[in-house]
């Protein structure tokens, strides 16, 4: 690991005015500890921000919730409102790590975890993400990891995040604190920047803006939620491809659908087309194969993605049967309530 | 550095550089070699300390941000003379081979029971509101613990049979 200056802020004014661009904030520490040890992130400051106040709680606004960026996953997994009313988060962050890394993991650092593509934790290959204009090894190398869409020749890499996917299919928006001490709040469809010529910049955030908190909009109750993730062993592996689905079926048609598909795309991915054949239908095998073909219809940019095409289908449809309830085996399909 | 700990119940004081782990300071500064260096990344679960009470991978903390901070490792929890509960239970079982990964199977499994007890769920939950305690449950809520000589059924085991006990 580099050296670096080690700041801990007791305040967030003091914690915005110790970044820079050569400065990282260190929330849970289980991803940047991890690319600090092998140089792949090299900050010559490190802002703890771990002590400040006001940001580890879960409060209730009206129906919304605002999570503070400091809320460990193990906190809103296992939180009572959140497992009644949002439930496919508590699953899909459940999905995720492990009971070590969830309990240390925070909201914030969550969402803005890095890539796992190989290259990227490799300092001898080329990455335009690591090291911006050295080019991109995984093209012409391994890539089973990489994403299928919303890439750019500069860079194929896909985001991990499952948290992040069920946030998007439950239109969450981030609250962000500029230095200047102004709050603004982006919707989570907002929040990541497609790789372009610039895949090193990943989000909306300046170098001193700190995320504060996550919103989430009132339950949607009725609702059938589930999370579904595949990946190469049961547990304790990144998703290969997963699909965090929201669906109401009304009088025999689905009246609601809201559809996020993670690690397919350098941000988590939508596709409103795909919701807009749905609305309105009856579910039925037919319906749900157009919809996933309508999905995966984009070639992969890599040969070695090819196999998430068909993966990414099959598991689209596997997750609307069991949420309108056309397949009996609905493990982890969780219905929505106004939390008590 | 300074940074403060309290190790097993015990005040510790600490001198180290800014970019030592909390696994290090455990082994390297204060002896305590229970806990084991597997993958140094998060990977592997040898390096599993209870953290104010929670299951930590320690080779993914900065002793320097746990100033104050309560931790307990495998030497804080029995001795070879009094084994607690769940460590006999790893004998009776035969929970390992070689043993490496046993303190992290250990104190992760510690940490298992609070949670459970807790009533906190897992992704295999049927119910998120009202989980169980089965096998499928043990296996992943230990996912974190890797094993290279692939004891898990007897690490199972182990862990299901100190339940019964308490
Ligand atoms: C072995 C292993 C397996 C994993 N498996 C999965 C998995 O299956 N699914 C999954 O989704 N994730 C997985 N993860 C990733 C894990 O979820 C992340 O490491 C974790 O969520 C990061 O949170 P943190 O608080 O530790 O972030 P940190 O490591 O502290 O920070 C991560 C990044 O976020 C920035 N940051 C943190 N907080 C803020 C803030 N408030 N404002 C602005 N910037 C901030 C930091 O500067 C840094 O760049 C795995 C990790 C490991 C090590
Ligand atoms: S795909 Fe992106 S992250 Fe991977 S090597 Fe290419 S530029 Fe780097
Ligand atoms: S040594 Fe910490 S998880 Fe492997
Ligand atoms: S007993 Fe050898 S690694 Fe588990």
């Amino acid at each position: 690991m580099r050296s670096f200056d080690f700041h801990q802020s007791g305040e967030i004014g003091d914690a915005a005015g110790a970044l820079g661009r050569e400065a990282a904030i260190i929330a849970g520490g289980t991803n940047l500890l991890d690319l600090m040890k092998i140089q792949v992130m090299t900050p010559e400051r490190l802002v703890d921000i771990t002590r400040l106040d006001g940001l580890s709680a879960i409060e209730a606004d009206g129906e919304n919730l605002r999570i503070g960026a400091l809320v460990t996953n193990t906190h809103l997994a296992g939180d009572s409102r959140i497992r009644a009313g949002w439930p496919l988060l508590s699953r899909a962050i459940l999905a995720g790590a492990s009971a070590q890394i969830r309990n240390k993991a925070t909201t914030g650092g969550n969402l803005l975890q890095r890539t796992r593509c190989p290259y990227f934790y490799d300092t001898s290959q080329a990455c335009n993400k690591r090291a911006p204009g050295t080019g991109c090894a995984a093209q012409g190398g391994a890539g089973r990891m990489l994403a299928l869409f919303g890439t750019s020749p500069d860079c194929l890499a896909a985001h991990p995040s499952d948290m992040a996917t069920a946030l998007t299919a439950l239109q969450a928006s981030v609250e962000i604190r500029a230095a200047s001490g102004e709050i603004r709040t982006v919707p989570m469809h907002e929040f990541y920047r497609g790789p372009g010529d610039s895949p090193d910049i990943e989000t909306v955030l300046a170098p001193d803006d700190i995320v504060t908190a996550v919103l989430l909009p009132a339950p949607r109750a009725g609702t059938k939620q589930t999370y579904r993730k595949v990946r190469d062993r049961a547990s304790y592996a990144f998703a290969l491809v997963s699909v965090a689905a929201i669906v109401k079926v009304e009088d025999g048609r689905i009246a609601e659908a809201s559809l996020a598909y993670g690690s397919i795309a350098p941000h988590p991915w939508m596709n409103h087309a795909v919701e807009e054949m749905l609305v309105g239908q009856a579910p039925s095998d037919d319906l749900f194969a157009r919809a996933g073909e309508a999905l995966t219809a984009a070639p992969a940019p890599h040969p070695d993605t090819e196999y998430k095409r068909p993966l990414l289908r099959r598991t689209l449809i596997a997750a609307l049967r069991e949420a309108t309830g056309l397949s009996e085996s609905a493990h982890g399909v969780d219905t929505a309530r106004i939390p008590a | 550095m300074q940074t403060s700990l309290t190790v097993n119940g015990q005040t510790r004081e600490v001198d180290h550089d800014a970019r030592q782990t909390l696994l290090d300071t455990l082994r390297d500064g204060l002896g305590l070699t229970g806990t084991k260096k597997g993958c140094d990344h998060g990977q592997c679960g040898a390096c599993t300390v209870l953290l104010n009470g929670e299951r930590v991978n320690s080779c993914l903390c900065l002793t320097a941000m746990h100033d104050g901070d309560e931790v307990t490792t495998i030497e804080g929890i029995g001795t070879p003379e009094t084994l607690n509960a769940l460590q006999k239970a790893f004998v009776e079982s035969d929970g390992y081979q070689c043993g490496y990964c046993t303190p992290g199977q250990i104190m992760s499994a510690t940490a298992l029971f609070e949670e459970v007890k807790k009533g906190a769920p897992s992704y295999v939950s049927a119910d998120l509101e009202a989980p169980t305690f089965d096998d499928a449950e043990i296996a992943e809520r230990m996912s974190g613990n890797l094993c290279r000589c692939s004891a898990y059924p007897m690490i199972r085991e182990a862990i299901a049979m100190s339940r019964e006990v308490k």
